[in-house]
């Protein structure tokens, strides 16, 4: 491939710490509307990046300007250590991008359209076509290859979609909204294509308005909303800063009720409640207490049924963080 | 595990794109555009009708008229039409352009390392098939109704004379393609250039017989020079400085225009 004989191998360690993404005070501006206003991200390789907010956020415009189609009106983007603005050619061969709608053509079939996107990218025509077929056999599109786009469902089309973004496989994938308006099945399926990538040395920038596949998915997630970055660490982080663990503990036995709640009171110096007849909840903030907890039930011998923490979940995250429960309502909401 | 992937910090590219790479991609994006054709050959319409029906209507509309016979405007019309037919192809390059800028696949295009002009240069290079059937249209029907060459030669220079004169004026329409809005206006102002341009010249009428003021007009319309040089080579099989003249100019139109409409792509970029 003319695209990879290009490559060469550098010294490997001297490099090691470059980050995959480094954004500085990114903006920009349409019109009067502050569509990014001074965006900082760190995205180290070979990890899951999920870009998370709603509708009109901004995720899209940031992508945009991270893969060269859009110009920064303000701050400097360094992709693997190379400016977005003044390598564009360097930062094209290192990413490839899967938008929203389908970049493919209507007009042509699936083999088609893959074999002049290996074309483009240097491949020869015997390499194209090999590539091609072997791409539509592992999305399931091999028996539609010769149809024309016209005929295709939304989901093969985004499965064409991102084929066509595989041709060579990029160190630094984006996937504008990879999931939007897919069937579970097919979600399933791209979550584990995505997975596969990063397994093999791809770090992936997703936008996505669901926050379970922020949460399912991503090592890292950016709370963005009104072209800011409002929050951002990983899943776990996110969720504690918001909220503490809920203790649960369902009672064996409803006469223990009384003396349950005492002792938990008394361990954990805290308010517990009591939803249910036999379930006891007091929110955590030390989950070391646990033990002592659990040691002082067994001593006023009150059997207990389960016990469990319960995370709070990214959605009370992103409420609590972009005070907005119409969006919510409308887009951020697990499907 | 998986192969693993050349870690995209060890990588060592270049900030540009070889002249090589450049024509592979321009050649990629004609194969794409031939490919397009033959899945609507409706897009062949101008180029396939109109030839034949031009031909036909304005040698037995004129004929007599302008000429006296049918076989006397054969030698004025035939080069005239060709010409007329390939600029009116040259017309559908920004129509096209634009449509195609909207679509998609021109996001992806662009996210992509290649030659920012490919997906310019390639639909541009596809219309050269379009002109060659509109030019091969041309004479065989000029050849059915009666009209010969002197020789075969100045006929064929002839033809590609007026084939790569076409190319450099599309870059016109290109231009429009890329700086409009829609495919409709486009369309419009295209057409509105086109006409003037087509009739006010030496392309269906000889030149004496015009009013002066349009006479001057005619002399400066660049195709003027291609049809008189076309006939030139139809008629008496030489070159003359009407060949040079369509050449230089019709090279300064690609000079001039190409890099503006390049300029005008990639802002919209």
């Amino acid at each position: 491939m003319a695209q990879q004989s290009e490559v060469q191998v550098a010294n490997p360690s001297a490099e090691e710490n470059i980050l995959a993404i480094e954004a500085r005070g990114l903006v920009k501006v349409f019109g009067d509307n502050r569509a990014v206003d001074g965006v900082d991200l760190s995205i180290p390789s070979g990890c899951i990046y999920a870009l998370l907010g709603p509708n009109g956020a901004g995720k899209t415009t940031i992508i945009n300007m991270l893969t060269t189609l859009l110009r920064p009106d303000g701050g400097t983007a360094k992709v693997f250590g190379h400016d977005v603005v003044h390598e564009t050619q360097v930062v094209r061969q290192l990413i490839s991008l899967t938008g929203q709608s389908a970049a493919v053509d209507e007009k042509l079939s699936a083999s088609e359209n893959l074999t002049i996107f290996a074309l483009l990218l240097g491949l020869s025509r015997s390499e194209a076509r090999k590539r091609t077929a072997d791409l539509l056999e592992e999305f399931g599109l091999a028996d539609a290859a010769k149809r024309t786009l016209d005929k295709f469902s939304g989901g093969m089309r985004r499965k064409l979609d991102l084929a066509s973004s595989l041709i060579v496989q990029a160190p630094l994938i984006f996937l504008d909204e990879p999931t939007t308006g897919l069937d579970p099945r097919t979600r399933i399926q791209m979550w584990e294509s995505i997975r596969r990538l990063v397994s093999s040395g791809s770090t992936i920038v997703l936008t996505t308005q669901y926050l379970d596949e922020a949460d399912q998915l991503a090592d890292r997630i950016a709370v963005v909303d009104h072209g800011r970055v409002v929050a951002e660490g990983t899943p776990r982080e996110l969720k504690a800063a918001v909220g503490k663990a809920m203790l649960h503990l369902q009672l064996a036995d409803e006469k223990d009720t009384a003396d349950a709640i005492r002792i938990t009171q008394t361990v954990l110096n805290v308010k517990a409640s009591l939803p249910e007849p036999t379930l006891v909840t007091a929110p955590m903030a030390d989950p070391e207490r646990v033990t002592d907890l659990l040691l002082a039930l067994r001593e006023a011998k009150i059997q207990l049924a389960t016990v469990s923490m319960q995370e709070p979940t990214l959605d009370e995250v992103f409420l609590a963080l972009t005070g907005d429960g119409k969006q919510a309502e409308k887009g951020a909401v697990t499907p | 595990m998986t192969a693993q992937i050349v870690p995209g910090a060890q990588r060592r590219l270049k900030n540009s794109v070889s002249l090589r790479m450049t024509i592979s991609n321009s050649l990629t994006m004609a194969y794409r555009n031939l490919l397009m054709i033959r899945r609507t050959p409706q897009q062949l319409f101008d180029v396939t009708i109109q030839p034949i029906l031009f031909t036909l209507m304005f040698v037995y509309l004129f004929g007599g008229a302008i000429s006296g016979s049918v076989s006397g405007y054969l030698p004025i019309i035939i080069p005239g039409i060709l010409a007329q037919t390939a600029l009116t192809a040259s017309m559908a390059t920004g129509v096209q352009l634009r449509e195609d800028m909207d679509k998609g696949v021109f996001y992806r295009f662009k996210s992509m390392p290649i030659a920012r002009i490919a997906p310019l240069t390639g639909p541009l290079l596809a219309d050269l098939v379009r002109y060659a059937i509109a030019t091969s249209l041309c004479f065989v029907m000029g050849y059915l109704l009666g009209f010969r060459w002197e020789s075969l030669g100045g006929a064929v220079l002839g033809g590609v004379l007026v084939v790569f004169c076409s190319w450099c004026i599309s870059w016109i329409f290109a231009l429009l393609g890329a700086v409009l809005k829609t495919a409709q206006t486009v369309q419009g102002i295209s057409a509105s250039i086109l006409f003037p341009l087509g009739f006010l010249s030496g392309a269906f009428v000889p030149t004496s017989t015009l009013p002066s003021w349009l006479r001057d007009f005619v002399n400066v319309n660049p195709l003027t020079y291609i049809v008189s040089a076309t006939r030139q080579l139809f008629n008496q099989g030489t070159i003359g400085n009407d060949f040079w003249l369509s050449i230089i100019v019709s090279t300064a139109v690609v000079l001039i225009f190409a890099p503006l409409t390049l300029r005008a792509y990639m802002r919209k970029a």
